[in-house]
């Protein structure tokens, strides 16, 4: 970080984004056009699952060398900085207070404005950017959050959400209590495969919203009974046959013709081929980014930066605060 | 002849001369033995709360037969309250939610569409999304979702919203609780 970087007068911005809400760094440069560099340093607990303060000290010990890259990348290609983004929320408060420190100070450092963006918010911006979805309903399924959201009028309104945990965080769960290594998802997704039968679990949907808490309890319960492939697949079916039938009926409410996955979960292909089946019978089309967009990464809080920066959005060291119940209808959306 | 007049996400509502059937279709996406559980229990417990909330003083389509995925009932040959309401009918749309409420069933898509006047009686239609529930924030949503309705589609709205809660407060000891949720509800900013 020594030198001034060059400021190039072609009209293209180049915003520097910081994520770090939960797991994973992420430190990353774009442009209008595309991802210019991205470097990662991801958080793995010993054992067990996320221990918040750990967490922020492993985004602590690896801010200099994650942000480092991308700044090596930007003097490389003689970019100027325009902005710095960083996820002011939501998240954990030890994690998203490292990355606001570190925002601030990057932003101080070249003089330029400081962008707080909302993490579920970037990632609908970046699957927006990447698939070129217009206006679709939006299934954000992840370990921290399970929601519906379209935008109208003007904000990104939440139709749909669990009223306990969210699916993420319930698969982990019921891994864990079955022995399953973490990350439990994708070895979750690799047993059902082999399995046979399906095991009635709870299915619980409430007019638009869901609760996946007693889920992981009956399908740990059947675990003691049942052949683990079949219960691993039974979660599955259960706990996507929820998500598909709320974002179905989000469609049908908000008269939309798009659907768009978006977050960690959203990797897994069976949920991928429910939602493809459901937008097929009712005439929807189904976009879903690329891997590297679907999970926590930097690249979708720069990209939102960047959009907000050029709509003049941007935030004083004042409003910097980081907020870890941020949620996505208290932002006005005022660069669509 | 069976006429379709209906098709919502879930269900498609047919008419055949004084009687409606809701028909709840497969979806492809789901696992067929799940999926035909859920269709049959939805089915079941719709027919159930339609007759539990006729015996809570909610007039209500009386239901002729309940089949594996389907349900058959009255077709209550009136007009849907969005089209007439003023004060005296959303007062009288109130004092049924109360009734409805105290009697511990949510509505779960509580508008002015699922209301239908007839000789004088407003009927309430499709539990479609209706469950059994006495918390503060489940009836609070409901009026909540009535609100919207009202607020969206009609002029002097708040005349309606008034008379609508003293009908509710009438009919239902907790009205006042209710109300104070459906402000935090409001403030919240939750679309539904």
């Amino acid at each position: 970080m020594g030198e001034n970087l060059d400021k190039r007068e072609d009209g293209r911005t180049v915003v520097l984004g910081l994520e770090g809400t939960a797991w994973n760094l992420s430190s990353a440069l774009v442009d209008e056009e595309d991802v210019i560099a991205e470097e990662n340093a991801t958080y793995v607990p010993a054992k067990g699952g996320i221990h918040p303060r750990e967490a922020a000290q492993h985004h602590a010990e690896h801010m200099a060398p994650v942000v480092k890259a991308v700044l090596d990348a930007a003097r490389r290609d003689g970019l100027a900085i325009d902005a710095v983004a960083f996820s002011q929320g939501p998240g954990l408060g030890p994690c998203l207070r490292t990355v606001a420190t570190a925002a601030r100070a990057l932003s101080l450092r070249f003089g330029v404005p400081l962008v707080g963006v909302n993490h579920c918010i970037a990632h609908i911006e970046v699957g927006k950017w990447k698939t070129g979805a217009t206006d679709p309903v939006v299934l954000y399924v992840s370990g921290g959050n399970s929601q519906v959201l379209a935008l109208r009028r003007g904000r990104y309104r939440i139709f749909g959400e669990t009223l306990d945990i969210s699916v993420g965080n319930a698969l982990d769960k019921f891994a864990r209590q079955v022995g399953l290594p973490h990350p439990g998802g994708p070895k979750l997704e690799a047993l059902a495969k082999s399995a046979k039968e399906y095991i009635p679990l709870p299915y619980v949907v409430k007019g638009m919203d869901l609760s996946f808490s007693g889920l992981s309890t009956a399908a740990a319960q059947a675990a003691k009974k049942h052949d683990l492939a079949d219960v691993c697949s039974s979660f599955q079916e259960t706990a996507f046959a929820m998500l598909v039938e709320v974002t179905e009926r989000a469609l049908a409410h908000a008269e939309k013709k798009e659907v768009l996955l978006v977050g960690g979960v959203g990797a897994n292909s069976r949920l991928r081929e429910m939602l493809n089946i459901m937008c097929e019978e009712r005439g929807a089309r189904f976009y879903v980014p690329e891997m590297r967009f679907m999970g926590d990464n930097g690249s979708m809080i720069a990209y939102t930066g960047l959009v907000m920066l050029k709509a003049g959005v941007t935030t004083s060291l004042a409003e910097s605060r980081v907020r870890p119940g941020y949620r996505t209808d208290e932002v006005e959306v005022r660069w669509r | 002849m069976a006429e379709e007049i209906g098709r919502g996400a879930e269900a498609v509502i047919t008419r055949d001369g004084d009687r409606v059937t809701k028909w709840r279709r497969p979806k492809g996406y789901r696992l067929k033995p799940l999926d035909d559980r859920i269709r049959r229990e939805r089915t079941v417990m719709e027919s159930r709360l339609i007759s539990e909330a006729r015996r809570c003083g909610v007039p209500t389509p009386i239901i002729f037969d309940v089949d594996n995925f389907s349900l058959t009932m009255e077709h209550i040959d009136g007009i849907k309250l969005k089209d007439v309401i003023d004060p005296a009918l959303s007062e009288k749309a109130g004092e049924l939610a109360g009734r409805l409420h105290a009697c511990g069933i949510v509505h779960g898509d509580l508008t002015t569409s699922n209301m239908i006047l007839k000789d004088g009686k407003i009927y309430f239609i499709d539990f479609g999304l209706a469950f059994h529930d006495h918390s503060l924030e489940a009836q609070g949503v409901d009026v909540h979702v009535f609100f919207q309705t009202v607020r969206s589609s009609h002029d002097s709205s708040e005349e309606l919203v008034d008379a609508f809660l003293r009908g509710y407060a009438r009919t239902y000891s907790r009205a006042g609780d209710v109300l104070k949720r459906v402000r935090e509800i409001e403030g919240r900013g939750r679309y539904l």
